[in-house]
Order: structure tokens, then sequence, then C-alpha cells
């Protein structure tokens, strides 16, 4: 399919717009999982021997677990034998030197996505780390970085430049004991990207990696890692999306943050995989653990995400208040239409004094879209004076949705204060009628009120994914009311 | 998630077999034939499940562990003189006119209740003495539900109820005075359980109150597990109020199941004040159009207690409101556990549900564990839910100590008001009189209350939900 067409029916019907796939030659292991595998993995990526005695430990680990079954979401069950654990793009030299080298096909499928991986990306004031299937392509801005002294670059190249980093945080804030698919995601991570920032340092632009599931029937499976040292701030963005396939794909992410003393880091993903077709056919499970650690006083940890694409999505992102006076938020726009199905919350844990949590959470749910808010607020006894405010509201647009709330609050400490709000709504019949009897359509008035009720949280995304965001919501509820 | 210690679920232990056997083998004469397999179904489902543990989702923060570590033991029918009509009078509601029933642990009184006026159309009894008579009706209820099934207690409950009472209110009914229900522990019943089972029947466009004071004579240890079953048909109105003041040892359990008709009202309370581990399991099916209930509670707990409140409200049918307001008061090492799940099935549009769960802490080793939770799948609907835990809202201290009021006296005033929102609702007056003073008192008699008052004033201050 080309972009030209692409562009015509997308006008027309509105359906993914990524669903290209991109004829490259990969190097994948067979299906199924074994030691075997993993070796080859850790090997192919020339690993030192204390990552792949971790891998070992994960996957030896990972076989004694059982599936959860606790989300409000329904699948089939996966069989973990028929995925294909590692695909590569495979190798003209032995890697990339620098963006001329890289494989032109890989970066006309970039163009589609429209990532500024070239130059471009300096006006887009942008630096990127490309994720395709499995491995890292290609990093862009490593010099202007460098020269602040912050470390942005694939997940495989830090293990190989900078163990000592690896091996001190890895696994530090998600141990590959933490669920089920964290264990599976230690084993067998092939790539994803790493960031770290030194003491004092601001970094000078916007971090950014953007994810592609390419080849049929993999898996991916992969890990980030930001640091952010005393003091230091950092913004970081993420962008996903993947071909049209009758076949489910598994996405079991893992993405671990610290925060030292004072440091501040904000994460925004704006998620769109492949949510499968009209009929529910398809798409992504997009099973990620996303947990953030802020470990110094007076640290930050921020969150936001829309969540627009996958059949099913699940998961928390949380943060762990561990310093005195750290804050963490999190602001979250889920959207399910057709038969997509969201499980998605937070989790908030309070250890330090003073901490303070924020959560805005904002569900859409269309067709046949089942949307749950899952959130724990855990206040510890050590907890002194800590506060949190949540907010969850949903939107229905039509009668054969569900919105569900499933709150957890625990307080363990008489000075905490927590408070919970949730709402469920629909777009009234006068809303549309008043925008109607201005000259504006259906389809555009379900846009604008959609729009007003996520605004509270794109108003925490950076601008160009501000934008981007809006977009892709249009997009993702076209053709659900009327 | 939360680390959770893993203790199996023990097996069904062998005296509790004995003593279904034992019983299946001599059914009393006055117990009709269709009764036994009632039992057996809620026997043997009991029988797999075995009690509750923390891994069971519904069971999460209420550990049941030191009930299911008693030796299984029955109530034995109680000494004719344990209880005295004095003590019944003096007793809380003691004052209230209208019919009474009184049960010993689990044994009805026929001395000390007071039937009601024999010319009434309305049956107002122990339910053991309307088996046989009324069989039409209490069979089909005392069939066991999918609810019974899923609650390991009223399972144990249809296997060994004893007795209970038996309201039924033919249509278009109205009784002026509140039924009175007293179930009363004695100290004979230390160890044992306590197994009472209620059934309620308004029918059409009837129109009462019915009061249910759970309390113990003497401080020991026992299990109350007692099952109640509320229907409300088309335009009855129906209030009950539960209190319960159990010995500070006691385990109470309890299963109230409410069928709701069209354009009905029902308003049930929950006062939880005594028992060491209380826990009140609610399921109620909004089965008709255009119908209202209130689901009102208040836990006024200290010491070691658990106060627990699991609240499933299954709007089936369109134009429904719901409302739930609970409060809880906490205080020393105690624990308030609330789970409120409100679930609007595709039919009920027009559905207007409301929850809330307002919670104090008076000491810092108290905890609060809510859930509250909504489950959507009907598009034109008004649902909300709110949970606060803290403290009093500055601003609102502030207010009162502006015009003169003193610190202290200012924060006692407004805990007495936080428990106020919730009495209030009480409709039946010499009730929510009597309760109003019980849980003043309550309040006022808590050694720790003004000393913490005044230290909480460091505190930060919670905005009002």
């Amino acid at each position: 399919m080309t972009t030209a067409t692409e562009t015509i029916e997308g006008f027309v019907k509105n359906e993914y717009k990524y669903g290209f796939i991109t004829d490259l030659e990969s190097e994948s292991t067979p299906p199924g999982l074994n030691e075997d595998i993993i070796r080859f993995i850790s090997e192919k990526k020339g690993e030192p021997e204390f990552l792949l005695e971790w891998r070992l430990k994960a996957y030896r680990y990972w076989l004694k677990m059982v599936e959860p079954q606790w989300p409000q979401v329904k699948y089939p069950k996966i069989d973990f034998q028929k995925i294909v654990y590692y695909s590569a793009p495979k190798k003209k030299t032995d890697g990339p030197k620098s963006l001329d080298e890289v494989d032109p096909k890989l970066l006309e499928t970039y163009e589609k996505l429209g990532i500024p991986l070239r130059e471009r990306g300096r006006l887009a004031g942008v630096a990127v780390d490309a994720v395709f299937d499995s491995v890292s392509v290609a990093t862009t801005f490593k010099g202007t970085l460098a020269a602040k002294g912050v470390i942005f670059c694939s997940f495989s190249e830090a293990v190989r430049e900078h163990p000592e980093l690896i091996r001190k945080y890895l696994g530090s804030v998600v141990p590959y004991t933490d669920n089920f698919y964290a264990a599976l995601n230690s084993a067998v991570f092939s790539d994803g990207s790493f960031c770290f920032i030194p003491k004092g340092v601001r970094c000078p632009m916007e971090l950014s990696t953007y994810f592609r599931i390419n080849a049929a029937n993999t898996g991916q499976f992969e890990r980030t890692l930001i640091v952010a040292e005393d003091n230091s701030h950092v913004s970081y963005l993420e962008g996903c999306t993947a071909p049209m396939r009758d076949e489910n794909q598994l996405h079991a992410a893992v993405v671990e943050l610290v925060a030292l003393e004072g440091a501040e880091i904000k994460y925004s993903t704006v998620q769109n995989w492949y949510p499968g077709d009209e009929q529910g056919r398809g798409g992504i499970y997009n099973f990620v653990t996303k947990r953030g650690l802020c470990k110094g006083r007076k640290s930050k940890i921020s969150w936001t995400q829309v969540e627009t694409g996958s059949a099913i999505t699940w998961k928390y992102p949380s943060v762990v208040l561990q310093g005195d006076d750290s804050t963490g938020e999190f602001y979250s726009v889920a959207v399910t239409n057709n038969f997509q199905q969201a499980d998605t919350g937070t989790k908030m844990v309070h250890i330090g004094k003073n901490t303070r949590s924020t959560i805005i959470s904002k569900g859409i749910s269309a067709k046949n879209g089942q949307n749950s808010y899952r959130g724990q607020v855990k206040i510890q006894k050590s907890a002194v004076g800590a506060r949190n405010f949540s907010q969850c509201d949903s939107l229905l647009i039509g009668n054969r949705c569900g919105a569900h709330t499933f709150p957890y609050i625990e307080v363990k400490n008489a000075t905490a204060s927590v408070e919970h709000e949730a709402t469920t709504s629909k777009i009234g019949e006068d809303q549309i009628f008043y925008c109607n009897s201005r000259g504006i359509e259906t389809q555009d008035a379900v846009n604008m009120i959609v729009n007003g009720f996520c605004k509270e949280v794109f108003k925490e995304l950076p601008m160009e994914f501000a934008v981007e965001a809006q977009k892709l919501l249009g997009v993702s509820l076209e053709g659900s009311v009327g | 998630m939360t680390s959770i210690q893993s203790k199996p679920t023990p097996a069904v232990a062998d005296p509790m077999v004995r003593e279904f056997e034992r019983r299946a083998g001599q059914t009393p004469t006055t117990e009709p034939s269709w009764v036994l397999p009632l039992r057996r179904a809620g026997f043997n489902r009991f029988s797999e499940t075995g009690y509750p543990t923390i891994r069971d989702e519904d069971w999460r923060f209420t550990n049941i562990a030191p009930v299911a570590k008693l030796p299984f033991q029955t109530a034995s029918l109680p000494g004719a003189e344990s209880v005295t009509a004095e003590q019944i009078d003096t007793a809380t509601f003691g004052t209230l006119p209208g019919p009474r029933l009184v049960f010993v642990n689990g044994y009805f009184s026929a001395a000390l209740s007071r039937p009601s006026d024999p010319t009434a159309k309305s049956t107002i009894g122990n339910l053991a003495a309307h088996l046989e008579g009324n069989a039409s009706v209490i069979q089909p209820l005392l069939t066991p539900s999918q609810h019974i099934l899923d609650d390991p207690f009223a399972c144990l409950n249809t296997a060994f109820f004893q007795d209970g009472a038996f309201i039924h209110v033919p249509a278009g009914a109205e009784l002026k005075d509140p039924i009175h229900l007293v179930f009363i522990a004695t100290n004979e019943a230390k160890g044992a359980s306590i197994h009472t089972r209620n059934l309620i029947i308004a029918e059409a466009g009837s129109r009462f109150t019915v009061i249910e004071s759970c309390i113990s004579f003497g401080a020991q240890a026992y299990v109350a597990n007692s099952c109640s079953n509320f229907v409300v048909r088309e335009g009855a109105s129906l209030e009950h109020v539960k209190f319960q003041d159990e010995s500070p040892d006691a385990f109470h359990l309890a299963n109230l199941h409410s069928d709701l008709g069209a354009a009905s009202q029902y308003t049930s309370h929950s006062f939880a004040l005594g028992g060491l581990i209380s826990r009140n399991t609610i399921r109620s099916k909004l089965n008709g159009p255009g119908l209202e209930c209130i689901f009102n509670g208040l836990y006024v707990t200290r010491r070691n207690q658990v106060a627990d409140h699991h609240m499933v409200i299954n709007h089936n049918e369109p134009n429904c409101a719901s409302h739930e307001y609970f409060n809880g008061i906490l205080d020393d090492e105690s624990k308030g556990v609330f789970h409120g799940r409100i679930l609007v099935q595709p039919e009920a549009q027009k559905t207007d549900a409301k929850q809330t769960n307002k919670n104090i802490l008076l000491s810092n080793s108290a905890t609060v564990d809510s859930k509250p939770q909504l489950e959507i799948y009907a598009d034109d609907v008004k649902c909300t839910h709110g949970a606060t835990v803290g403290q009093l809202n500055e601003e609102s201290i502030f207010y009162l100590r502006s015009r003169g009021i003193g610190k202290e006296t200012a924060r006692r005033m407004l805990i007495h008001s936080f428990a106020g929102e919730i009495t209030e609702r009480v409709q039946c007056t010499p009730v929510r009189e009597e309760i109003d003073r019980i849980v003043w008192n309550r309040l006022e008699e808590s050694p720790s209350l003004s000393e913490k008052l005044a230290t909480a004033s460091n505190g930060t201050p919670t905005p009002e939900a």
C-alpha cells in the first residue's frame, strides 16, 4: 500500500494509517522460548556475562509463574512458544556508524511515520532513538547531547559502553520477579532506550523513542531505563505504531525511571499500536510494566499517556514516592473503540514524608469498547502528611460499550489525606444539538466535546505531541456517532 | 500487587461434617422434608470453598483466619433464665412500641417476644414456626441463590441456620410501629457459632420499618453468622435499620440480600460499632424500573476492631436510583474496610447512582482500605463515586474558631456532625434519636478523642469531599 493511496483512503475511511509493512530482510530466531534462545539473543548482542545470568534467572523464575487473570479484559490464551522472540533487520555491515549507513528502506519507513530522524530533526528539536521490531536502528543528536554529558542511546549500546550503569540500575525499580510479563521481558528483551542525565543538567531537548513492530508473529520486548541524577531534568516522549495484521501480536515492554534528589522526569507516551479491525480481528496486546522511583528528596516523576491503539491495553505506569517531599503525577487519556479493551491506571506508593500525588484519568469508550481504570493509592505508615488527589472520568459513546472504575485506597497514616472522585457520563444529545444548530457537524461536535473532556491531560503533553494526540483522538473516534 | 501471606484454606473440619450429619439424621419433626436438601446444597458448596482467605479478592482486606481457627461448634439452647425481660426493656431500643421478636443465641424466645396484634393481617414470627405453613413463600427464598453460593458464610448459614425472623406484610398494609428484632448472644454462646436466617417480604404497596439490633450480654468470643433476605415488591416501601454493637471479642458476619421491585423504596442503614471483626456483605438486585434505594452506613471503631462493608448494587432495570453513603471514624489500631460496586447492566439506562465513602482517622495506627467501584455497561447514566480519607476540614475549623468557638469544641462539633450526616438519614424518629444518643456517647467516651483532637491540628487540611 503506498502512502498516496493511503492518504486518500485515509480521508474516506480514517482507518489505521500506519498499517504498512516494510519489506525488509530480517534475521529472526525460530518461534519458541528456551534457554538457548536467550543465550542466542545475549550472544548476538555481545552482552557481558552478568546480563546473561540475569536473563536466565528471570527466565527460570518466569517458568514458575502463571499468567495473571485479574484484569477486566478478555483474550484467548497466548501460546508463548509460538512467538518469535528476536527479529532484527538484517545488517549489511556490523552496524550503522552514522545516519547515512542506515538502510534507506528503514529510513523510508520512518519518513512514513513522520519521525524527524534526519536533519529535519534539528528543526523539530527532538532527539530520536528508533526501535524497529526488536533492535534500535538509529539515534540522532548524539553529539549535541554528549556535550552536556547526557547519554542517550540504544539499550544494547549502553550495555556495551556503560555496563556499570546498567548493572547498577537495571531491575532496581522493576525486578524480574515483579510480574509475569516483566519476568518474560527480563529474559528476552532485545533492545530499547537508555538515558542518563548527569547531576545538575537540564536536558537541552526533548528525547524521544519510536517503537515499531514490523515482522509477523514477533513479540516486541523492549526495555527503557532512564536515570536522572541530582537536580537534573528530562522530558522523554515515546510513540508506537505497528502494521495491520490479522493475528494478535504481543508487546511486553518494561520501563524503569529513577529520579535522584531534586531530579525531574517527565515521560509522555502516545500509544497508537494497531487496534484491530472493526470486527475485532488482529491488533496488539500491549502488556507493559512502567514504574518510576522517586528515590531522592524533592524528586518528581510525571507520566502522561494517550492510549488510542492496541487491541488490549493493560498497563499501570506507577510511581514509588520514596524520597521526602517527592511528587508523582499521572495523566491519562485512554480511548477504546470497536472491540478494543483497556485496563489501565496507576499505582502511587507513598513512603516518604510530605509526598504528593495527582491522578487524572479520562476514559472514552465507543462502540464495543471496554475501558477500565484501575488504580491504587497506598499511604504507608511512614508517609506523614502525604496527599493524593485522584479524578477518573469516563465518557460513553453508544450503548454497547462499558466504562469501569476500580480504585484501591489503602491508608495507614492519620495525617494523610486522600481524595478520589469519579464520574461517568455520555455525550448528551442536547450538546450535539447545540453544536449542530450552530452549523457544526456531528462528528466535529463529538471531536470538540471529547477534546474538551481530555484537555486537562493534553495540556501536560509537549506541544507537538498534543497536536498529534488531538488528531489521533479524532481518527480513533471517527464514525462512532450517528 | 501487594504481598500476601499465603494461608491454605483449611479443609472442612471434621467436627463440622459430624455436626451436619448428626443434624441431618435427627431433623426435628417441625422441619418439613424439603429443608434438608437445601441445607445440604449450602453445606456441599461450603465444603468446596472452605473459609475465605485474603487471597480472595472479596476478602482481601479482612482476614477471617481467627474465625476459621475456632473449633466449629453450634450454639446450644440457652437456659430459660439467661435473659430477663427487664434486660431487654433496658437494652437498646427496648422502649420502642410495636411487635418485638427476641432471639437468644439464635433461638427464638417466645417469653421475651411481643407478638403483633392478632387481628393484623401481617405475619410477624419466627421462621422455624412458619416453615410448614408458609412453605410456598419460604421455600423459593431459602433455595440457595447465586449470591448465597458466592459467599461461604451464607452457605454455612444455609446449612446450619437455627431460626430467625419471618415477616410477611400483605399488599397495601401500612404498619405504624417499627418491628423490632433483637439478636442477643449470652455468655453461654462462648466459642460457638450462631446462625440466624431472616426473611422479610414487603408485598406490593406495603409500608413498614424493621429495626434489627445485634447485641451481647457479657464479653466473649463467638461467631454470629446471619443471613437476611429482603423482598420489596412493586411500590412497597421498607426501611431497615441494623444496629450492631456486639461484644468486642465477637465475630459478626452478615449477609443482607435484597431483591427490589418496580417503583419500590428501600432504605438500609447499617451502624457497626461492636465486634472484633464485623462484616456486612450487602447484595442488592434492582429488578424493577423506577425504584429508589439508599444504603447508609456508619462505622465507629476503636482498639483492634475491623469493620467491613462489602456491597454490590446491581442495576438491572432503567430509571432507578441508588445512593450509598458510608462514613467511618477510626481510632486506635482499628481498621475500616469499604467495598462498593455499582454494576449497571446495558438495559439500565437513565440510572442515577452515587456512592461516597468518607473516613476520619483519629489515630496514627488506624487504617482504611477503600474500594469504590463502578462497572457500567449502559451509556445514558449518571454515576459518580468518591472516597476520602483524612482529617477534618481546616477551613471548617477556622470558620468555627473565627466565631469564638474553641479549637477543641470546634473539632468535636465537626466529628459529631460527620457521624450525624449518616444518622440523620434514619426516617423512624425514635430510632434515629436513640442511635444519635448512642453514637454521641460512644464518641465522647473515647478517651483519646479530645487529646487526639488537640494534636490533630498540626496535620494537613483535608478539603471536604
